[in-house]
């Protein structure tokens, strides 16, 4: 079967790792997620202590059952991730996408703000080997939390001018949804997928971006009704 | 040291039972004709199936015309909610059922309002138990069915069947009506629980092969006399018109066997079970703080031990337990088809992550006291490590 580069091996049939929604394709977790899920990097296993780090970022919520926090420490020089830091709670590639995006910021001399706040879910999934493309939206938050560390070290330094907010993101093409038009429902009481499909027309000719939209839903429904 | 390798995930399936495989083994190949066939070939098979009957029949203390053999507990409990509203609808198109049952009782109710039928799903106490007193309360006069699991397959606790059953049959004598009928789903119970249709009250039962040592893909309903089902689908005449298709005969003699074993041994392994089973979560309790029990601590079935751990998300729990040879199941969204948490333990009005958190290990035949010690050894490092790796969420006060 064809399949992205950050996409896992998958196969017909229920017999992977992770199963897809309609119990027609699963995936398995590639040896390198294995090794970043048991033997996780960079993740912070004390308190942090005073001058330790300059910012910190975080992104999900418990009950969307991932949650990322990150702390990094930024060369105020040359303004290089130098240490980056993280607790998640979440699944095995939850885990393993967060350990590896700690390791791709600060390789070498570390990656400049800018380099990583391009950094992109698919790009952690690639070095991974792939996950499976269900984990996609759910899991890999930790390019959210990347760049809401950014930015809290861009408060911190009274650079506020240079704080970038996240933009809208499109979900479905086909309907011209974003994730902002989902939150939009969500906070006018469109609580279901039905509801929010009959507002905003999303997935209706693409049901290949439902999952994602439930998992927005839920989470805008923890964010504003949680 | 070699690592071991520990089932604890009886409620998803159980290893056939060596003795039922050899009573199978003759109806794959020398005995493998169509009971519906008008010869001898096929007359030895309607022998086999008319004999498995009986014998559900009598583990069920029901009549062998009340049991619909089916492709197993999903099917029987779509027959039960489908093919009995469907045929009742005349006399009335209100049903009942718990916010607790498997889906596969759920997902038909609610595919149910589609053809007109008012459906009351209703809310458990916070160990996942139904009240028979809200059940009674919620009965109107146009309320034509009422379906309570008996054991939950996921957080183990048990509902009152036989006072449901009975507060029902009293209501129907006041009333001087055919209805409600009761439906209770026993797939998870294998005879740990009393299984006898009569003693418990109730009026359609729908029970499962694989759960109990018996093979998979078959299991019953079985409806008593009178209670009038539609079929889900047509093509022969079989189970008297209410489950056409061939029997699948190997698979019933199987099921009618294990179900058989299961009632009879029942009784001394549900006190063995209810030992271990309280021996692990005694000994979870002393090693990990911020643990929960979910379900009813004592009402429970014997083999069912459903944790949540603060701060531990579920399908991590159980990748780092597989890695340790140690095989259980969670509620947690990562696992699940839906990517939803597990609506039980949201039933029991706990918040998404304590679902997400949850661990479920059910214990069976080949369980032994060893296994759980190298549970209770593992289990609390497991749980530290992720514990280490995870935001703290405050949300201690769910746990103990």
């Amino acid at each position: 079967m064809n399949k992205a580069p950050y996409e896992a091996q998958k196969i017909v049939g229920g017999g992977g790792d992770v199963v897809s929604q309609d119990g027609k394709t699963s995936w398995f977790y590639s040896e390198i997620v294995k090794d970043h899920f048991f033997h996780p990097r960079n993740f912070l296993d004390s308190e942090p202590k005073n001058g330790e780090f300059n910012a910190s970022g975080r992104a999900g919520s418990p009950a969307c059952g991932d949650e990322m926090r990150m702390w990094l420490f930024i060369d105020p020089e040359t303004e290089r991730i130098k240490t980056c830091r993280w607790r998640t709670f979440g699944c095995g590639s939850a885990i393993a996408a967060t350990s590896m995006a700690s390791v791709l910021v600060t390789e070498g001399d570390g990656m400049t703000l800018e380099e990583a706040r391009s950094l992109r879910p698919q790009d952690v999934m690639e070095h991974l080997g792939g996950l499976p493309a269900r984990k996609f939206h759910c899991s890999v938050l930790c390019d959210k939390a990347l760049r809401d560390a950014i930015n809290d070290y861009l408060f911190k330094s009274n650079q506020g001018s240079r704080v970038i907010l996240e933009a809208s993101r499109v979900i479905d093409y086909s309907a011209r949804v974003t994730d902002r038009d989902i939150e939009d429902a969500v906070k006018d009481g469109c609580l279901t997928l039905a509801q929010v499909v009959e507002r905003t027309k999303v997935g209706i000719g693409n049901k290949s971006v439902i999952p994602e939209v439930e998992s927005l839903i839920r989470f805008y429904k923890e964010k504003y009704f949680g | 040291m070699e690592k071991p390798s520990i089932y604890v995930d009886y409620a998803a399936s159980t290893p056939l039972d060596e003795r039922v495989l050899q009573t199978m083994k003759p109806y794959f190949t020398d005995n493998f004709g169509n009971s519906s066939s008008f010869h001898k070939i096929g007359m030895h098979a309607k022998e086999a199936l008319d004999s498995a009957r009986k014998s559900v029949a009598t583990s069920l203390g029901a009549r062998p015309q009340e049991i619909i053999f089916t492709s197993g507990g999903t099917e029987a409990d779509n027959l039960a909610i489908l093919g009995f509203a469907r045929k009742n609808k005349e006399a009335g198109n209100h049903i009942i059922v718990s916010a607790a049952e498997h889906k596969a009782i759920l997902e038909p109710a609610i595919a149910l309002k589609k053809e007109g039928f008012d459906v009351t799903i209703l809310e458990t106490d916070a160990f996942g138990m139904v009240s028979r007193e809200l059940v009674l309360a919620s009965m109107r006069p146009e309320t034509i069915l009422v379906s309570v699991i008996y054991g939950n397959n996921e957080v183990g606790t048990l509902n009152p069947i036989q006072k449901i059953g009975a507060g029902i049959r009293k209501y129907r004598e006041a009333q001087k009506s055919l209805y409600p009928v009761f439906h209770t789903d026993a797939c998870q119970i294998a005879g740990t629980e009393e299984m006898n249709v009569q003693k418990i009250n109730v009026d359609m039962m729908s029970v499962n092969g694989g759960k109990m040592s018996g093979p998979k893909g078959v299991g019953c309903l079985s409806a008593r006399q009178g209670v009038k089902i539609e079929p889900l689908q047509y093509g022969g005449g079989q189970e008297q018109g209410r489950r056409p298709g061939t029997e699948n005969v190997a698979a019933i003699v199987g099921f009618a066997e294990a179900l058989h074993y299961a009632v009879q041994e029942g009784a001394t392994e549900k006190q063995r079970l209810t030992d271990l089973r309280d021996y692990l979560v005694k000994g979870l309790k002393k090693s990990i703080p911020h643990i929960r029990l979910n379900g009813h601590p004592k009402e429970r079935l014997a083999n069912n031990v459903n944790l949540s751990f603060c701060d531990v998300e579920g399908e991590a729990l159980l990748l780092y337990l597989d890695a340790e040879g140690i095989f259980a199941s969670t509620g947690s969204a990562c696992t699940s088809a839906s990517l939803d948490p597990s609506h039980v333990i949201l039933a029991l009005g706990l918040p998404p992550e304590v679902a997400h958190s949850s661990l479920r290990m059910t214990l069976g035949r080949s369980t032994t006291k060893e296994d759980l010690d190298v549970i209770i050894s593992v289990l609390p490092q497991v749980v530290e490590k992720l514990r280490a790796m995870s935001p703290k969420s405050g949300n201690e006060r769910f746990y103990e």
